[in-house]
Order: C-alpha cells, then sequence, then structure tokens
C-alpha cells in the first residue's frame, strides 16, 4: 500500500455547491417485521465527507444499502444531483452515480485484480476514474493485476473495492465499514486516500465503526441509534461525551451539559 | 486393435455427450438453474430441423443456421419470463417448473408427431467415413460432431474469460449482489447466458438427430448424459465438461465392446466411481460457468 499519508483532519476541498449531490429525505426501511431505520434524511455536497456512526444494529449498512437501491425503503426519497433515484434498481444507479463499497468487500473471487476493477467500469465523460488512474492511486495493482483477489491482503482487497467502486465514477461514493478486519496502519492509509478522492468533487458518505477515525476524517458526522438520529453536526461542535452519548442513547448525559 | 477403435469411437461420442453438457453446465455455473428440459429441448431442436429441410430446400447439415438463432431468441425470452420467475421463488420452485417444461415439451412433440421415430436426413453423408486402417473408421459425422464440440466449448471458454459479457457473467456467477453493486443488470446477463446455453443445446439436438434416430422422448438419455457428463468433469469447468463427456464416452464404448448390453452400464458405473471417490469432479470448477 502507498499513498499520502495524511491522518490531518480533512473538512472538505471541492466547492461549495448549491445543491447537495446526495440527499435522503425521511428514509423508513424495515427488516420484515423490524423497523430499521426511522425517518433518517441526510445531505451530502460535492467535495465533503459525512460520516455515519453508531452502534451495532444501528442501522448504518441498511442505510448504504437502501441508498444503493438493495432495499427498498417503506418511505422516505433518495435524491441524487436533484433527481428522484428511489425507485431505481440497484444496477441502474451506478449509472446515475452512486457507487457503494460494500462491507466485506465483495470482491469476484474467480476474477482477477484487473477484472474486478473493469467490470465496475462505467466510462462517463468528464469524470476522470480510469483503471489507468486507480493504479496511479494503487501502483502495486499494476504488477499484481493479473492476481486472483484471494491471494491479497485485507488491506489490498480493500483497496481493489475502492478502485472497482472509482471505476464507476460515482458522484456520490459510500463507503461501508472499511476499517474492518484491517490493521490500524492500513486504515489510516486508506483514508489518507480521502483527499484525492473528494478533490475531483465525489461527495463521499461513510459508515464506520471507529468513532474516533470517523470523527477525524469527516466533515459532518450523524449518529444513528435504533434506526433514529440522536446527533447531527459538524465534528468540532460536539464534546466526545455528547457523542458517547448519542452513541449509547444515554439520557443522562444531558444534566451533565 | 479392436480395443482402439472402440477408444476413439468413445472419444467421438464424448465430444456429443460435451456439447450436450456444455449448455447445463452454463445454466447451473451462472444462475444455479438445474434445468430438466435440457434434453426435451435438444429434442425440440432436432424436430425443427425435421419441419425446415423439406420446406426450405436447406441441406440439412446446414438447418443450424435457422435453429440456432431461434434457441438463441427461446433461451433469452424464456429466461426473462418463466425461468426468472421461478428463480425468484426460489430453487426448488425453478427444478419444478423445468420438469413441469420436460412432461409439456414430450407430450406436445408425441401430440404433433406420435410416438415414431424420425431422423434428420443428411444423405450419403450418414455413411462416408476415413478408413485408418482395416479396424478403424472414423465416419465423417462424427469427426465433424466432435470438432463442433470442441469448437464450441473452447470458444464459450475463450468468450467467458476474454470479453466484457464473460467477465459480467463470471461476475454475477460468483455474488449477484456485489454485481448489481456494479453496475450490472444481472437479469439481462442471465438471459445472455440462457440463449448460449440453449444456442449449444440446439447444436447438441442438430447433431443428435443426424447420428441416430429420435423420437419425443429421447430427449431423456442425453439429459442423464449430459449430468454425468458435468458431474464427471467437475462442476463449472467447461474444460472438464469435455473431459467428462470424453471419459464417459469412452467408457460406454469399451463396454459396449465387451458385451453390447454393458454399453450405458460401464458409463454409469464410471460415472458413480467418479461420485465415490472424486465427488468434486476431475477437474475442480474455479472459473464459474
Amino acid at each position: 500500500m502507498t499513498g499520502p499519508f495524511r491522518d490531518d483532519p480533512h473538512r472538505g476541498a471541492g466547492p461549495d455547491a448549491a445543491s447537495p449531490v446526495l440527499e435522503v429525505r425521511d428514509l423508513t426501511v424495515f427488516h420484515g417485521q423490524l423497523r430499521a431505520l426511522s425517518g433518517v434524511s441526510l445531505q451530502v455536497d460535492a467535495g465533503r465527507v459525512h460520516a455515519i456512526i453508531g452502534a451495532n444494529g444501528a442501522g448504518k449498512s441498511t442505510l448504504l444499502r437502501t441508498i444503493a437501491g438493495l432495499h427498498r425503503p417503506a418511505e422516505g426519497a433518495i435524491l441524487l444531483d436533484g433527481e428522484d433515484v428511489t425507485r431505481r434498481s440497484p444496477h441502474s444507479r451506478v449509472d446515475a452515480g452512486i457507487a457503494l463499497v460494500p462491507e466485506g468487500r465483495r470482491l469476484f473471487p474467480s476474477l482477477t485484480v484487473e477484472e474486478n476493477i473493469l467490470v465496475g467500469q462505467r466510462r462517463v465523460a468528464e469524470r476522470p476514474w480510469t483503471p489507468e488512474r486507480v493504479y496511479e492511486l494503487f501502483p502495486w495493482m499494476r504488477e499484481r493485476r493479473d492476481q486472483r483477489t484471494a491471494q491479497l491482503s485485507g488491506g489490498e482487497q480493500q483497496a481493489v473495492a475502492i478502485g472497482r467502486a472509482l471505476a464507476a465514477n460515482p458522484r456520490a461514493l459510500l463507503l461501508d465499514e472499511l476499517s474492518l478486519g484491517l490493521a490500524p496502519v492500513v486504515v489510516r492509509q486508506i483514508y489518507g486516500l480521502m483527499p484525492e478522492l473528494l478533490s475531483s468533487g465525489m461527495a463521499v458518505l461513510l459508515v464506520e465503526q471507529d468513532v474516533s477515525q470517523a470523527v477525524r476524517t469527516a466533515s459532518t458526522v450523524q449518529c444513528l441509534l435504533e434506526g433514529r438520529t440522536t446527533l447531527e453536526g459538524r465534528p468540532e461542535e460536539f464534546t466526545p461525551e455528547q457523542i458517547e452519548a448519542a452513541y449509547f442513547g444515554l439520557a443522562s448525559s444531558r444534566a451533565t451539559e | 486393435m479392436t480395443w482402439v477403435n472402440a477408444v476413439v469411437q468413445g472419444i467421438l461420442l464424448g465430444g456429443l455427450f460435451a456439447l450436450f453438457a456444455c449448455g447445463l453446465s452454463l445454466l447451473f455455473g451462472t444462475m444455479r438453474v438445474i434445468n430438466l428440459a435440457h434434453g426435451d429441448l435438444a429434442v425440440v431442436a432436432a424436430f425443427l430441423a425435421v419441419e425446415i429441410v423439406p420446406t426450405t430446400h436447406l441441406p440439412a447439415i446446414l438447418s443450424f443456421l435457422i435453429v440456432l438463432p431461434i434457441f438463441l431468441g427461446l433461451g433469452y425470452v424464456g429466461q426473462r419470463t418463466l425461468i426468472q420467475t421461478a428463480l425468484d421463488r426460489g430453487a426448488f420452485t425453478v427444478l419444478l417448473v423445468t420438469f413441469g417444461l420436460s412432461v409439456v415439451i414430450e407430450n406436445v412433440l408425441l401430440e404433433l408427431y406420435s410416438a415414431n421415430s424420425h431422423s434428420i436426413d443428411i444423405g450419403s453423408l450418414v455413411s462416408k467415413s476415413i478408413h485408418v486402417n482395416a479396424q478403424i473408421s472414423i465416419a465423417y459425422l462424427s469427426l465433424g460432431i466432435f470438432v463442433v464440440a470442441v469448437i464450441v466449448l473452447l470458444g464459450l471458454q475463450y468468450f467467458l474469460s476474454r470479453s466484457t459479457m464473460g467477465r459480467q457473467i463470471r461476475a454475477v456467477a460468483d455474488d449477484q449482489d456485489a454485481a448489481q453493486l456494479v453496475g450490472i443488470d444481472y437479469r439481462h446477463v442471465f438471459g445472455v447466458a440462457a440463449a448460449i446455453a440453449f444456442a449449444t443445446v440446439a447444436l447438441a439436438g442438430l447433431a443428435f438427430g443426424m447420428y441416430s434416430s429420435f423420437a419425443p422422448s429421447s430427449g431423456q438419455g442425453p439429459l442423464i448424459y449430459a449430468f454425468e457428463a458435468v458431474v464427471i468433469g467437475g462442476l463449472g469447468s467447461l474444460w472438464g465438461t469435455l473431459v467428462g463427456g470424453i471419459i464417459l464416452g469412452v467408457a460406454q464404448a469399451v463396454g459396449g465392446q465387451i458385451d453390447p448390453s454393458l454399453q450405458i452400464l460401464a458409463g454409469n458405473l464410471v460415472f458413480l466411481a467418479v461420485i465415490a471417490l472424486r465427488p468434486e469432479g476431475i477437474f475442480k470448477g474455479r472459473v464459474a460457468a
């Protein structure tokens, strides 16, 4: 793994757009009887990182999978560049400009590294991500492109998964649990790539178990608890205690303010 | 020398089995569909040729020019309607639907053509052969079918490993959800895979119809041989399917040489031995489809 090593907070490099790239309005999703999300809303602007934090089962992954089209919401709307994509199929959302790096990476085991990148390729005018550009971001991939992904380390597999999503040239990039199962140094390297992704005007929505990593990276954070938003705003607005209270749903913390 | 001849004939017969089997293998590899109507579709293709040849005055050997496009279309449409609807309800429904399809096809053919044997008339070609020596002679037709089978399997392997659609077929076979997330319309990919599978089974049906006589119920034998070839070779490997077909063909030919009544039994015994000793098949399928 190479790439710029930066651990400083990155709070938006792109221009302030008038309208958000990705907008979610009052999203409610059921898993059978279970209400996984209740009226969740969010906005992500171009060049910004919006981080979703929360405990296991808070509905973070469900939120990303619903935006990508793998779950149908009972209520609410998903808009990309102002266009309603709520009823579109998952594959046509990729064409519209939404790409998800799923939890567990989900690479294609019988495809080589290069084929994993190529299969995600969408040629879109004026969007910069070609397979060649992905190799510039991850130079080791060029020599190892004919290998199968099972031969790669966890961090390398995560890089291929990101490269596969980038090759689709998304407007909104959704990252689900990037750090899961990876060594801290690898996680820092991957997050160090963020400025380069944002500089192309992409909007990034990420779900992260590691709250401190999310707070360091994100322009805005949003905490989910049992499918509802318990906290939302710029990370510097909150004390660690406030975030902790929102994360675990501790009502008593309000009294300490 | 008669044994050498048996092996040679078995290898050639194996090409036909492999041709039957590759569509079955492709359907299972990409969408986990076990098509029990596979053999009956081959018989439909053969009957189609019986109809086409007298009306169009096309040489029988060229009947594939008409039958193949029909089956490509049938495969795509059949997948997008009947098979996909069944798939959405679960694997067991697919099995029942293809079984039902098999029964329906057989009975419709019985209604149309009665239970009498038919054959695709290819004229004098049926009896022409190359005499290698006194014991070994290779029929043009058998050799032609074998060559077609090898070309089809090689072509399919090349298509799957090199083309964009082939890459998408392998991606969908690996992980349907992840394939959707990279922008692949998996239903369309399924449709294309089914179209190819139907086209190969049509070719197999035409070859079968030229090779021997057939009746509406003739689809069951080829279905079983195709299954056996796929399992012997290893599920999910097209090379394995070719080798599996050849092993089955040789087993049948050598068995038939020992005693004509042993022909089918010998093939089945080899199949059972592979299941018992090497259940994953000779080539463990790494590349799906």
